[in-house]
């Protein structure tokens, strides 16, 4: 679009009186919500052409429009809507990427291979146990120096901790985040001190080590039961995280994406314990794997498909292909399990596939809901549904009112 | 005077009805302020009136002393949006008022009398010359005198017509946009820190020695409003200038508007004025005149800084109809719950059965 008016019409093109939408064009498919507004906006559209400030990459339909073009292949049919010059209205989230996904992914891992690590220590499965608990303290860890990394201003990071608001979902995560760091590394450290070497260098610090190595199991056992506890609503809360913002895609599926995460997460930590540990012990890992898998899918479904124009975020652009991948990755992980799952080979091969399912899953969403923000269409459009029906439903209750009366 | 209660509200009292969404009568109170705070205050921003001047801009930039950034909120950058008067571009932490400017056109077979040269169709009303200028044109010094009730019911305040073409109308929409200091406001809910605040006013405010930077309330507001500085790590937004609130003065913006467009005052009061505009406005022919914001039951609780617009929402920029997202928290809570029940549970039993 190079001149002004795009097509060269002149302003106040009789084929604009109505589709007073700023995007209108001449195809004019007018949608439910939008006709009767068009009777009290008396007349006025803006004038003008091309959007300047729309990224000229986006595909356009049709020759021409009246700005804030919107109009990008999408698997909804086109709605018209007016904006501000295209511009988005909600900011787009500040949180860094590939940080703030990778710590998403890192918190699911990590809750599901606690709670996996303390069934463990009482069901005689001593590898599994150590590899979960390595797994979730690593994890843990990771996830603190990647939620830090991400703050403004990283040295107040304990302002977290001067408050706690259930309002706050971020709030909420560092009291979980807190003490689970905590006991996942006090359940690794101690098992790391038992061993040998560890222990004799250790003691050349703290001399009275030795005579409490007895204590050693108990403490042990005490943490990784400690840190189970807060492993699943690690794995969770991180949904809440997302889902609690004005970014219309992910607010949107608020009810459904929990059990996203937690089926990614299950079969993330299933995965990771599955590759670390024999086939012997890795029972469990696997059956966590796979019933992961099962939730993911079918509540990702529900995400991808359930919510009209907000789920097309999820199929589109640099988020779509991490869905896709996210889906083969997690489909051939699960296949290679439950086929050759007690096999070491197999088990590696199944368990780092899950892995990177999972984070490919993490790493779609966020970038959906990303993409959800940067184009008006998500909000306007949705908004304007949800008055229609609100209106809509208020002018049956008056009716039935007045049939009572009646 | 008072305590001042960062924490969340739903962590005190024992009401919970309406203390994350729908009308809430006392937000300072709710807040846990006693009950000698002072009224709740806001903006009435009357678009009908705006002249686009950005003298608000100005004096907002100048009194809060922000840093200069061009209309993507790059710092330190000088350049034109190139799509209208408004090199502004958004609200952001940098900007905390912004013009916006929509130039509109409709197509005059609406029921109007002929046109000629600008203001030609007013004469035949009989409209008295204003005092302004005895001799003037009728029809232009009722344009000059947008705030001469009279000269309103002639015609849509930001209406001229264009000259010479003949057929077409425009006008210009200019509407100052601002921080709407929600009821329940989304980034004051998710603040982590408790940075974010609610005065004694009513109004909500971040403290700049607590913040550390996470960026939620950016994600949290429905209307795009807050935002992080690049240089600096910490987010920002409009005060309402507390620190002018708090020694007896009006906000800046406030006290630059030159048409009193942007009106500073008690929310009671200022709710009742425009109420009263929109009913003036509405019986002088300006169908497409509505309040944004003035509804206590809508979303957010409506809102301590609202607007009299003249088109929809939308084409200003603004979400039609806005939700605070912590509405839907409790179902998010207990969604996360029952997945992690879930996987606690999953995880257990996946140890039933053989050992293998």
């Amino acid at each position: 679009m190079t001149t002004p008016n795009g097509d060269g019409r002149p302003v106040g093109d009789d084929a604009h009186l109505n589709g007073r939408s700023v995007d209108s064009g001449p195809t004019g498919n007018e949608t439910a919500g939008e006709a009767p507004l068009t009777a009290a906006a008396g007349g006025w559209h803006r004038a003008g052409g091309a959007d300047l400030t729309r990224p000229k990459r986006k595909r356009r339909k049709g020759g021409g429009g009246w700005g804030g073009g919107n109009r990008e292949a999408a698997m909804v049919p086109d709605a018209e809507f007016s904006s501000y010059y295209g511009r988005q209205i909600v900011k787009t989230p500040t949180w860094k990427n590939p940080e703030v996904p990778l710590y998403l992914f890192l918190g699911g891992a990590a809750g599901t291979s606690s709670v996996l690590g303390a069934l463990a220590e009482f069901t005689g499965r001593p590898t599994l146990a150590r590899n979960a608990e390595y797994a979730a303290a690593g994890a843990a860890l990771g996830s603190v120096v990647l939620l830090i990394d991400d703050l403004g201003r990283p040295e107040r990071f304990l302002h977290m901790l001067r408050v706690f608001k259930p309002t706050s979902p971020l709030s909420v995560g560092s009291y979980i985040l807190s003490p689970f760091s905590a006991f996942t590394s006090a359940a690794a450290g101690v098992r790391l001190l038992e061993l040998a070497p560890v222990l004799r260098t250790a003691t050349t610090v703290l001399p009275f080590l030795p005579a409490l190595t007895r204590f050693l199991p108990g403490l042990r056992k005490t943490s990784a039961v400690a840190a189970a506890a807060f492993g699943g609503p690690m794995a969770t809360y991180t949904a809440v995280l997302l889902s609690n913002t004005a970014a219309p895609s992910w607010h949107e599926v608020h009810t459904e994406l929990p059990y996203v995460f937690a089926g990614s997460a299950m079969a993330a930590g299933g995965g990771i314990t599955m590759a670390l540990t024999p086939v012997a012990e890795a029972g469990p890992s696997r059956k966590t794997a796979l019933t992961g898998v099962a939730l993911e899918l079918f509540m990702i479904n529900k995400v991808e498909n359930g919510h009209g124009l907000l789920s097309e975020p999820y199929h589109e652009g640099k988020a779509g292909t991490l869905m896709r991948a996210a889906k083969t990755a997690t489909v051939t992980g699960a296949a290679f399990t439950a086929l050759l799952g007690r096999t070491r080979v197999g088990a590696v091969i199944g368990g780092t596939l899950l892995a990177a399912g999972s984070v490919m899953t993490r790493m779609g969403v966020f970038e959906a809901g990303i993409a959800s923000t940067k184009d008006p269409k998500y909000i306007v459009i949705p908004q304007k549904e949800r008055m229609a029906a609100r209106k809509a439903g208020e002018a049956v209750a008056e009716d039935e009112a007045r049939s009572v009366v009646r | 005077m008072t305590t001042v209660s960062s924490a969340s509200p739903s962590l005190e009292g024992a009401d919970s009805r309406n203390r994350l969404f729908g009308p809430l009568p006392d937000v300072s109170a709710d807040a846990g302020y006693e009950e000698d705070h002072p009224s709740r205050v806001g903006f009435f921003t009357d678009t009908s009136v705006c002249i686009g001047c950005k003298a608000c801009e100005v004096a907002c930039k100048e009194w809060n002393t922000l840093p200069m950034d061009d209309s993507h909120g790059v710092l330190d950058q000088m350049g034109m949006s190139g799509m209208s008067y408004d090199n502004t571009g958004m609200l952001g932490a940098n900007s905390w008022r912004h013009v916006s400017f929509i130039e509109q056109s409709r197509a005059v077979d609406l029921p109007m009398p002929t046109f000629g040269a600008p203001g030609a169709d007013r004469h035949d009303h009989g409209q008295p010359a204003s005092a302004i200028s005895p001799q003037a044109d009728s029809g232009l010094a009722a344009q000059t005198s947008v705030l001469n009730a009279e000269a309103l019911s002639e015609f849509d305040p930001q209406t001229t017509v264009t000259g010479g073409a003949g057929d077409t109308q425009i006008r210009w929409l200019m509407s100052s946009d601002v921080c709407k200091h929600c009821t329940h406001a989304g980034c004051l809910d998710v603040c982590p820190t408790g940075a974010l605040f609610r005065t004694e006013f009513g109004t909500v405010v971040v403290q700049g020695d607590i913040c550390n930077g996470c960026g939620y309330c950016v994600s949290a507001c429905p209307y795009g409003v807050i935002d992080v500085r690049k240089d600096d790590g910490r987010a920002f937004k409009c005060t309402m200038c507390y620190d002018r609130l708090t020694d007896g003065l009006q906000p800046a913006c406030a006290t630059a508007c030159p048409t009193q467009s942007i009106q500073f005052g008690d929310l009671d009061e200022l709710q009742a004025r425009a109420d009263a505009r929109l009913a003036t406005l509405k019986s002088q022919g300006v169908e497409t005149a509505r309040l944004y914001g003035r509804d206590e039951s809508d979303g957010v609780g409506g809102v301590g800084a609202f607007f009299l617009l003249l088109d929809e929402p939308e084409v200003y920029g603004l979400p039609p109809d806005p939700i605070v997202t912590t509405r839907d928290l409790p179902a998010m809570w207990k969604a996360a719950a029952t997945g992690a029940a879930m996987l606690v549970g999953v995880v257990a039993s996946s140890f039933l059965g053989r050992k293998r």
